[in-house]
């Protein structure tokens, strides 16, 4: 299959074939991104703010959104009172 | 409390919400969801039929096949076609009969969103965050000490045990914490139990918090001790932590990836450069540092750790670890696949029946069920079931592959553990994991004591083992006891196969150390805050001021007596003439399944209510199990008179020896290690006590409350009461077909319609 393959194809074939390859690889590579970065949690903030502004569309009296930097000290000071358990 | 509405959780279960017209379906039709479950076409059938072949030839290879060894692939099919098959007919039947998820009531991670504590998370996500959470350094410790059985009471335990047991329970905590807007496991103990019952499961978890702590502390300590490449790598990651925190405070807040990986880099150069100071003359000397002296500094560390600020120590470490775990659990899975080891540990060891092994003592039953806890039933999996992961859950369907498919994980992990010891010579496991006190910690008192055992093909020779001390760069390996240098040996053993050869074994075996450490030494800070918060809870009862968490004293004071607790326990450990870990561990054990016994009980408790008493049986049969095989160890330990295995009577004997004017005894050689003995064993017998009064009244507060239920055909209920959910979810990791069918209808959404909430 090999052989008659390289002869069939012609050179900008390859080429497709190669992008195709390199668009599927980036696409497991992103995916592979996103998962580890949700999984350590850095879109805490994106979503903070996504609920934030859902929540208060039309509402000017709303609590202020905290900013990206209030939030993360913020995050981290709410688990010293409510700390996490973590199994053995 | 909750609000206790008396709402038929049955019948009227479909009426209780409305669906909002003006939006597409939020869960699967029932209908449709049975009908493709049911439709079983040639190809699924075929899957199915491969998978039971597969899973039952593996069991037949390792329980009936009696060749001169047997291969470590045969424990990695039959537990993945075993879990397979109880994640898809049993948790699915668990979900159908009792637990009946309805994905039209909205999740309190929807109706209590606030962006912050509750918020809905991808499934997947949450997956990794659970098991991140449950997944420790148990599985990888209990499986390895009870290699000493044999290598088949082991594998049937965990895998049938998490099929039938551990994921039922974490499962059940999950649905029910999730129902009740994430409460706690003591706050749904009051609310089902009663006063009684309620403070008895609140008691019973704190001291066996301390247990557990102090135990997984003693692990740690008896894998670095007398280790300057350990103790130099495993402290550096406190600098490294404090690094990260400050990276994340002040530099770039919410890059946790990045730091995370920064943090990783430093690790490796940390366990690298471990290997240099280890090497220099100063090094080993300065870092040469004994049991007692290093329980000392865990303790002191304990204690900083637990009252400095969250983001400076604790979650930076608690990133680190994550990554660490997730990375080297799947690096070793792939590991034992391509290496597939042969093992040569007999099925079921001369010590499982007559019960004088050395690692720990006591018979098949019931001690190989306490030895073996994370990985099979784990109680304190209950506190993190009803801890975060409730309150993200994004659809009632989903708890299934997290509470359920995540405690199937963490038995992937303690089998893994248990090849990785099984893997190495066994006359090496021995000359590990028996104390000191029966080794003399010296190569020719191992050799001695372990050929002396008289196993059948063991012939260990002194040369094994200063090889083996050499390859993985420790001037010995004599007595390390407590699992984690084991299973490191097995590890280093296994990985250095595929990643480097001889020469990197030395990396592999400290880069294990380096990550059990990490995994308890978070345990042991979140355990000590955790609990810290529960008794100033408990005292707040009493003394008001104690319930304001942000009084500086209170809150000192309060980790004081956690840490002084779990450290006499650690000290005790350490100091134990008779060696610690073997006397100690079963209590680690009895511990953890106590509290599992007291998770069920409140379950069942749950269930009664419900009014499910004909799928009652799902709960009461771990529950019985754990109840039976925790109160006769307990028994066992505060009544046996063989002195290796009941406390009290080895208490008696060297009490005995002491009034006898006798000068030593056993293996403790003075009158003061006589005295230690007395005084360990009568602490250790008072906890037995302890633990085993408190579960039995719990459990007898749940068979009351069960009975109750029964005679009043009660159908009430403590759930927060239904709201209509506004979003779509799938519920497993892949989507199905009619799953995929609904999410198109709301990718078609105009966004502007999309109502208002949060997550993705």
């Amino acid at each position: 299959m090999g052989t008659s393959l390289m002869t069939a194809v012609g050179a900008s074939d390859w080429r497709m074939l190669a992008a195709r390859a390199a668009a599927r690889l980036r696409a497991i590579a992103q995916h592979v991104s996103w998962y580890v970065s949700a999984m350590m949690g850095d879109d805490a903030y994106r979503k903070y703010r996504e609920h934030h502004e859902s929540q208060h569309r039309d509402d000017d009296s709303a609590e202020p959104m905290l900013t990206e930097k209030q939030f993360w000290r913020d995050q981290t000071d709410r688990q010293d009172t409510n700390p996490q358990g973590r199994c053995c | 409390m909750g609000i206790a509405s008396s709402v038929p959780s049955e019948t009227a279960d479909d009426g209780m919400v409305t669906r909002d017209p003006s939006l597409p379906p939020v869960a699967v039709d029932p209908h449709i969801q049975e009908a493709e479950d049911r439709n079983w076409t040639p190809a699924k059938i075929a899957i199915w039929a491969a998978i039971s072949l597969l899973g039952g030839l593996s069991w037949v290879m390792l329980a009936i096949v009696r060749g001169e060894s047997v291969n470590a692939i045969w424990f990695v099919f039959a537990a993945v076609c075993t879990y397979l098959i109880g994640y898809r007919f049993y948790s699915k039947y668990i979900e159908k009969h009792l637990l009946k998820p309805n994905d039209r009531r909205a999740t309190p991670a929807e109706y209590k969103a606030d962006g912050k504590d509750y918020a809905a998370t991808d499934r997947r996500v949450l997956f990794g965050h659970h098991f991140a959470a449950i997944a420790g350094a148990g599985p990888l410790v209990g499986p390895v000490l009870a290699a000493q059985m044999g290598y088949l009471p082991g594998t049937i335990w965990i895998i049938v045990g998490v099929v039938l047991a551990g994921a039922v329970q974490d499962y059940l905590v999950l649905f029910f914490s999730m129902r009740r807007g994430g409460r706690s496991l003591g706050q749904m103990a009051r609310d089902e139990l009663g006063v009684i019952g309620g403070t008895a499961a609140l008691i019973a978890t704190l001291a066996i918090m301390v247990i557990i702590v102090a135990i997984l502390a003693l692990v740690v300590v008896n894998a670095l001790a007398e280790s300057p490449w350990g103790v130099f790598s495993v402290s550096m990651t406190i600098p490294i932590a404090l690094f990260m925190g400050c990276y994340l405070r002040f530099f770039r807040p919410g890059k946790i990836t990045e730091i995370s990986i920064i943090g990783f880099v430093l690790l490796i150069a940390a366990i690298v450069g471990g290997g240099a100071i280890a090497g220099t003359e100063w090094g080993a000397a300065f870092f040469h540092v004994e049991p007692l002296p290093l329980a000392i500094g865990i303790i002191i560390y304990g204690f900083v750790a637990a009252i400095l600020p969250v983001w400076l120590l604790l979650a930076p470490r608690d990133y680190l670890s994550t990554f660490m775990k997730i990375g080297t659990i799947g690096m070793l899975a792939v590991a034992i696949i391509i290496v597939r080891p042969e093992i040569f540990v007999p099925a079921v060891s001369e010590f499982a029946v007559a019960g004088n092994g050395p690692v720990v003592a006591g018979t098949l039953f019931p001690f190989l069920f306490v030895t073996i806890a994370c990985g099979a039933l784990s109680g304190f999996h209950a506190l993190i079931a009803s801890g975060t992961t409730p309150k993200l859950v994004e659809k009632e369907r989903q708890t299934r592959v997290i509470g359920y498919g995540g405690m199937l994980m963490e038995s992937f992990v303690a089998i893994m553990a248990l090849v990785a010891a099984l893997s190495i010579d066994r006359g090496i496991y021995f000359a590990m994991n028996s104390s000191a006190a029966m080794t003399g910690g010296t190569v020719e008192g191992a050799v001695a004591f372990v050929n002396g055992l008289g196993l059948t093909g063991v012939n260990l020779t002194p040369e094994m083992l200063t090889q083996t001390a050499k390859d993985v760069g420790e001037a010995s390996i004599i007595s390390r006891t407590g699992g984690a240098p084991t299973l490191s040996v097995g590890l280093a053993h296994i990985m250095q196969q595929v990643f480097g050869g001889s020469g990197m074994m030395a990396f592999w075996y400290h880069f294990a150390i380096m990550f059990e450490a990490l995994f308890i030494l978070t345990a042991v800070d979140a355990g000590t805050r955790v609990a810290r918060f529960m008794l100033q809870d408990s005292l707040g009862n009493f003394f008001p001021k104690f319930k304001n968490t942000s009084w500086r004293l209170g809150a000192w004071l309060t980790t004081a007596i956690m840490v002084a607790a779990w450290g006499a326990v650690l000290v005790m450990g350490v100091t134990d003439p008779l060696g610690g870990i073997n006397t100690l561990f079963p209590l680690f054990g009895i511990a953890n399944q106590l509290l599992a016994a007291i998770a069920l009980a409140v379950c069942m408790a749950i269930v009664a209510k419900r009014g499910q008493f004909k799928y009652l049986w799902i709960v009461a049969v771990p529950l019985g199990f754990a109840a039976v095989v925790t109160i006769s160890a307990s028994f066992l330990k505060i009544f046996s008179s063989v002195p290796s295995v009941g406390y009290f009577a080895n208490n008696r004997a060297f009490s005995e020896a002491l009034a006898a004017g006798e000068t030593s005894f056993g293996t403790a050689t003075s009158v003061e290690a006589m005295e230690a003995v007395v005084r360990n064993t009568m602490i250790q017998g008072i906890l037995s006590i302890l633990f085993v009064t408190l579960a039995i009244i719990v459990i007898a507060a749940a068979v009351h409350a069960t009975w109750k239920a029964f005679r009043t055909r009660s159908n009430s209920t403590n759930e927060d009461p239904a709201i209509a959910s506004q979003m779509f979810a799938p519920a497993g990791f892949a989507s199905t077909k009619a799953e995929k069918a609904v999410q198109a209808q709301w990718d078609a959404l105009p966004p502007a319609d999309k109502p208002r909430r949060s997550g993705h």
